[in-house]
């Protein structure tokens, strides 16, 4: 696995967040009835960015909850790997909420199949829409983001890798080239 | 990650890392329970037959709500309904239940060994929930769950356990994982409920109750079977109540704070007072959650393996 190229730098993903966040409250006319939900890991510290940009713009805190769809896999039985399980964390009620879920990577879209029914076994939601920092195409699903970051288009032996401060110690979206297919599919994104 | 071996026969031998896994995968699935729908996809498809040769309310119930919250289907399987009663061994019974496409068995027997035998002769994953008076893995990983959930931790605490040591499978499952855990072990009881060798298993025998409470940071304390004979190990049950019974004076005379655990179910006014029971309600059915929690991860750490 090399990187190719540094796609996006840390003031390139300021850029981003702050366009969506704009975005979201453009949509839901305002901040009232939104809930902010971020998929483990990287999803829940980009759900943390944003909030922190609204409450720049509107001075409101928003809800956010944090998602561990390991449970809800569809890939046990052609795994090699067992993937560890962590803890969902939702401490509000969702019912009749505006959901945004928050990914890094938009691939497959399993993924988001995944956490829609895990929202699902939490209660009903208004609506749940999508937002991804970067959308890299090879859809399995008929999935698509309400809010993108950006769109790198990509072959299936690229990946590409998010980097957050919070645990890479660096912003920054990297395109990378694995060496063989089996590397890529561990991660479904 | 994954565990070391594809059964659950008993805690005996089994790494450090293992039980670390299980507990940790444990505190997932605690929170699975509190959700509003407490059930998860995870082991959709897979067939779990709960193989239980001696009755059992708690542990079975358990082991069955944790397969459903998992969304696997569980068949029950008891003596009393079943062609046991028409004399068919337990080798025929288990190759013909396999034979339905089972992916995962967990038995309780009177017999000690039996899980093992299982592993020989079918190719599911075995769970132990009980043989004889051998092991009972899944409620030392409870009790361990539960101590660390109480305390933060297993390693260095000083742990009691007071009863019929000889006769108890949680007694040895717990000695084993505790001591694995990096727990100081102790056990307690009259001395016909103590087995011979026991210290070569690296734990100390104490006689005086006061000194047990005294001494450790947990005690557990384990149920009088008095269907199992347990009324020929001393005079009376009186008897055994005065001296290994645990009431209110005697907690208040150690005067500090002690975690006590107890499997379930209680004997008032044997081996806990009505009182001392009462105010430890809250523990005990908090162990009870905690169980269903702990048979998940062991369950779900299984049942993915490839």
């Amino acid at each position: 696995m090399h990187i190719k190229a540094k796609i996006v730098d840390s003031e390139g993903i300021e850029r981003i967040i702050t366009r969506m966040a704009h975005e979201i409250l453009e949509r839901n006319k305002g901040s009232k009835n939104i809930v902010l939900m971020g998929m483990r890991t990287r999803g829940d510290f980009l759900a943390k960015r944003i909030s922190e940009k609204i409450k720049e713009i509107e001075n409101i805190q928003l809800p956010i909850g944090t998602l561990d769809i390991t449970l809800y896999r569809d890939d046990f039985r052609t795994r090699l790997k067992q993937p560890e399980v962590s803890v969902s964390n939702i401490t509000f009620d969702i019912t009749e909420k505006d959901i945004i879920l928050v990914d890094d990577v938009l691939f497959t879209g399993r993924t988001v199949r995944s956490a829609l029914n895990v929202i699902m076994d939490f209660g009903r939601p208004g609506s749940i829409q999508l937002c991804v920092l970067v959308d890299r195409g090879h859809r399995e699903l008929p999935i698509r983001a309400d809010y993108v970051g950006k769109n790198i288009p990509t072959s299936t032996n690229e990946e590409v890798k998010v980097k957050m401060k919070e645990i890479d110690g660096e912003d920054a979206i990297y395109l990378v080239e694995t060496e063989d297919e089996s590397d890529s599919k561990d991660e479904i994104k | 990650m994954a565990l070391s071996s594809r059964h659950l026969l008993g805690l005996q031998g089994v790494p450090k890392e293992d039980i670390q896994t299980i507990l940790d995968t444990a505190i997932t699935f605690r929170e699975v329970l509190e959700r509003p729908i407490k059930r998860v996809p995870t082991l959709q498809g897979k067939t779990v037959v709960n193989l239980f040769y001696e009755s059992s309310t708690r542990t079975r119930i358990s082991f069955e709500l944790a397969e459903k919250r998992l969304s696997a289907d569980a068949i029950n399987f008891s003596v009393a309904a079943s062609s046991v009663s028409k004399g068919e061994t337990l080798k025929d019974t288990i190759r013909n239940i396999e034979a339905m496409k089972v992916d995962m068995v967990v038995v309780r027997h009177a017999c000690a060994g039996t899980p093992q035998f299982l592993t020989k002769v079918c190719d599911s994953n075995i769970i132990n929930a009980g043989d004889g008076i051998h092991e009972h893995p899944t409620q030392a990983l409870l009790d361990m769950y539960s101590i660390r959930e109480r305390l933060g931790r297993i390693e260095g605490l000083k742990v009691c356990i007071i009863g019929d040591i000889a006769h108890s499978r949680v007694a040895l499952s717990n000695i084993f994982g505790l001591r694995t855990m990096g727990a100081k072990v102790s056990v307690c009881g009259p001395s016909t409920m103590i087995p011979k060798y026991i210290n070569d298993l690296g734990v100390d025998v104490i006689f005086s109750v006061d000194e047990a409470i005294r001494e450790n940071d947990v005690i557990i304390v384990l149920r009088i079977q008095l269907e199992r004979k347990a009324r020929e190990y001393f005079p009376s049950i009186r008897e055994y109540a005065r001296y290994f019974g645990i009431d209110q004076d005697r907690l208040d005379k150690a005067g500090k704070e002690i975690l006590i655990l107890h499997p379930g179910p209680i004997n008032r006014g044997v081996e806990l007072s009505s009182e001392v029971a009462d105010g430890l309600n809250q523990i005990i059915l908090r162990q009870v959650t905690n169980g269903v929690a702990v048979r998940m991860a062991v369950l779900y750490l299984l049942g993915t393996l490839n």
